[in-house]
């Protein structure tokens, strides 16, 4: 599973490694070496098949949607269906992957932390299904505007961790799930939920939500005989939108979008567009862009979606960023919720907000293309979750 | 004096070095900076001081919350330094802070501020030994050390490896977990001690959960130093005799000798 972006030391280009406190370091290293001998074993590849096929329902549908591109007057807009993978995300691919590997590793105690919720409860599914012990941490703030997912979690049988420190959202949940790591590691493996984190996560993750990109593309050709012009997706840590675009990444006629949360907008304050306002730093284990004051101190973000409300973002997005081949956009709350809007009464498909956010993108864009043209929208998760936040907007 | 030389003085005197902790900026710039000076009366042979950071992983609850309290106090790692420069611990200092902040000030002349503040020694939790080389470099050029940390699950190739690259020190993290006061003093210490025992001469500092008295006496002949760090700013923060803690402590680092 080698790419161009790959290299043996964990970083892509500048970005990534491994910054971590001593004790995580023999985790990291054994985490690395099952990962590249069990992972591509034909026994590992067939039972996660199997289970993607039959637990989680993939392949995921490629839908046309048709009314919304008639409205829009512009380009067709295709849906990777992730909100219809089990546990309605695309965290799903990646929680039964990195189950299955820990399992395998012998760590029957399970960690996570989660934002929107979807990692939370995906990973918590996961666990039930193989058995194991899983301890879930979710920012206070998160708890509060995601009840449904935090419920859902622990009637899958999740321990779930709140945490008060910092921020009280997902920046702290990762902060306090790294804390629980140091101290548990013999027993314990850390299911990290995007391509954040030190190496060999951010590679890990993406080859586990790989198959979204693979399937996108070979449906989308069967579906109009080539390859789409522009492949959007949703970025806060970035593992939907780079389980879309690694499989694109190679056709350099597709123009790739990942879309960050603006908040307010970036030169608000009160935002989450990491790439499009940041600076380089170290968060998390990783080099990557990050939000941060003068003196190095990580900032608050904002984002109506808890799932884009992170001021780091993965490492391999840094890089795709800075070498050209992936552009980063942002749009703020108020254009995610009347793109959430635009969806459901044109398609029937209520997104998650995190999702809206690159629909909001695609909505704009598709306005300024012609109708020729086409483009891909990962619908990474589905938007019942945020009815609470949106109750009053309708 | 130079790390080294402090460690000469200890081991000839058959003593541990004692290594008490501050925040700077905890509970307020000025009291931490009276704090260290305190420490230094009270009989530390190297200070260490604490640059706060907004994510600080390796630290349990006790430094989480120094750490917030001196950010909330618009306390900056620069002005930290800033403050230490305009008055420098008499007995040398050993800073410690994560990569982050560290990065935000331009390298050379944070390193030639270290130097000025009598700091010869910087300990940067996420900055492993792979990744450390031109923090290395830099360092040396003004006397400031950069020190690894190995851990009680460290394999004896990461053992052999911070071993050859360290000057000053090596720390060693006496538990699997964060810092944090604890009642006993985990077993896979002693194991890790005489591995690194093994394979180096470089002095060794015990850390991480050091919290009373009889910690450090169970050190003597394993290590050469203590750092008590949580347990120092737990009792600073619920208005213990921490003074009188410290002197404890200190006394524990020497051996008890027949009169």
């Amino acid at each position: 599973m080698q790419t161009q972006t790959d290299t043996d030391a964990g970083f892509f280009g500048a970005f990534g490694g491994r910054y971590v406190p001593e004790t995580l370091v023999p985790a990291l290293d054994q985490l690395e070496q099952s990962y590249r001998r069990i992972v591509p074993e034909p026994a590992f590849q067939q039972e996660l098949a199997d289970l993607l096929r039959d637990f989680v329902g993939r392949s995921t549908p490629l839908f046309f949607a048709r009314r919304l591109s008639e409205q829009l007057g512009g380009a067709r807009i295709y849906l990777k269906r992730e909100d219809l993978a089990h546990t309605g995300a695309h965290k799903i691919n990646n929680a039964v992957g990195q189950a299955l590997l820990a399992e395998r590793m012998g760590k029957r105690r399970i960690i996570a932390e989660t934002g929107a919720g979807q990692h939370g409860v995906a990973t918590a599914a996961a666990c039930a299904l193989r058995g194991l012990e899983c301890h879930v941490y979710m920012g206070a703030e998160d708890i509060r505007r995601q009840r449904a997912n935090a419920l859902r979690m622990r009637l899958l049988g999740a321990e779930l961790i709140s945490v008060d420190s910092g921020t009280r959202t997902l920046k702290d949940a990762i902060n306090e799930a790294i804390r629980d790591w140091v101290t548990n590691v013999e027993t314990t493996h850390y299911v990290i939920g995007s391509v954040v984190g030190p190496a060999p996560y951010p590679e890990m993750v993406r080859d586990f939500q790989a198959v979204i990109g693979r399937e996108a593309r070979e449906q989308i050709r069967a579906a109009t005989g080539r390859l789409p012009d522009e492949v959007h997706a949703c970025v806060g840590g970035g593992s939907n939108a780079i389980g879309i675009f690694h499989a694109f990444v190679p056709d350099s006629g597709v123009r790739l979008v990942g879309i960050e949360g603006g908040g307010y907008g970036p030169d608000s304050r009160r935002h989450a567009a990491t790439l499009s306002a940041g600076s380089i730093g170290v968060l998390h284990g990783a080099r990557s862009y990050l939000l941060q004051d003068k003196d190095g101190q990580v900032s608050g973000t904002h984002s109506v979606s808890a799932g884009l409300d992170y001021p780091g973002v993965g490492p391999e997005h840094a890089y795709l960023r800075d070498s050209g081949r992936v552009e980063y956009s942002w749009a703020g709350d108020e254009q995610a919720l009347e793109a959430l809007k635009l969806l459901s009464r044109t398609e029937g498909i209520l997104p998650a907000l995190e999702t809206a956010h690159a629909l909001a993108y695609s909505i704009e864009r598709a306005r300024e293309l012609p109708s020729d043209q086409t483009i891909l929208v990962s619908l990474s998760g589905r938007g019942d979750k945020d009815l609470e936040i949106v109750e009053g907007l309708v | 004096m130079s790390l080294a030389d402090v460690f000469a003085g200890t081991r000839a005197a058959g003593e541990l070095a004692f290594v008490p902790y501050q925040t700077a900026g905890f509970p307020t710039l000025r009291q931490s900076l009276a704090n260290v000076h305190a420490l230094t009366r009270l009989g530390a042979d190297l200070v260490e001081i604490g640059l706060p950071f907004s994510d600080p992983i390796a630290d349990g609850p006790t430094i989480q919350h120094a750490s917030n309290v001196a950010l909330e106090n618009g306390i900056t790692p620069q002005a930290a330094l800033d403050a230490l420069v305009a008055r420098p611990p008499e007995v040398p200092g050993v800073v410690m802070s994560y990569l982050n902040p560290l990065l935000a000030m331009p390298r050379d002349r944070m390193f030639g501020q270290l130097r000025d503040a009598n700091v010869r020694g910087l300990i940067v939790p996420d900055l492993p030994p792979e990744l450390g080389e031109e923090w290395e470099r830099a360092g040396e050029r003004c006397g400031v050390d950069l020190v690894y940390l190995l851990a009680p699950n460290s394999s004896p190739e990461r053992v052999r490896l911070v071993a050859a690259r360290s000057r000053g020190f090596i720390y060693a993290v006496a538990v699997v977990g964060t810092t944090g006061a604890r009642a006993e003093l985990y077993e896979g210490l002693p194991p890790l001690l005489e591995q690194i025992r093994g394979v180096t001469d470089v002095p060794v500092v015990v850390g991480f959960g050091i919290s009373h008295p009889d910690h450090v006496r169970a050190l003597h002949g394993l290590a050469d130093g203590v750092v008590v760090a949580s347990r120092l700013i737990e009792a600073m923060r619920r208005g213990e005799d921490w003074q009188q803690l410290a002197r404890d402590l200190k006394a524990a680092t020497r051996r008890e000798r027949c009169s």
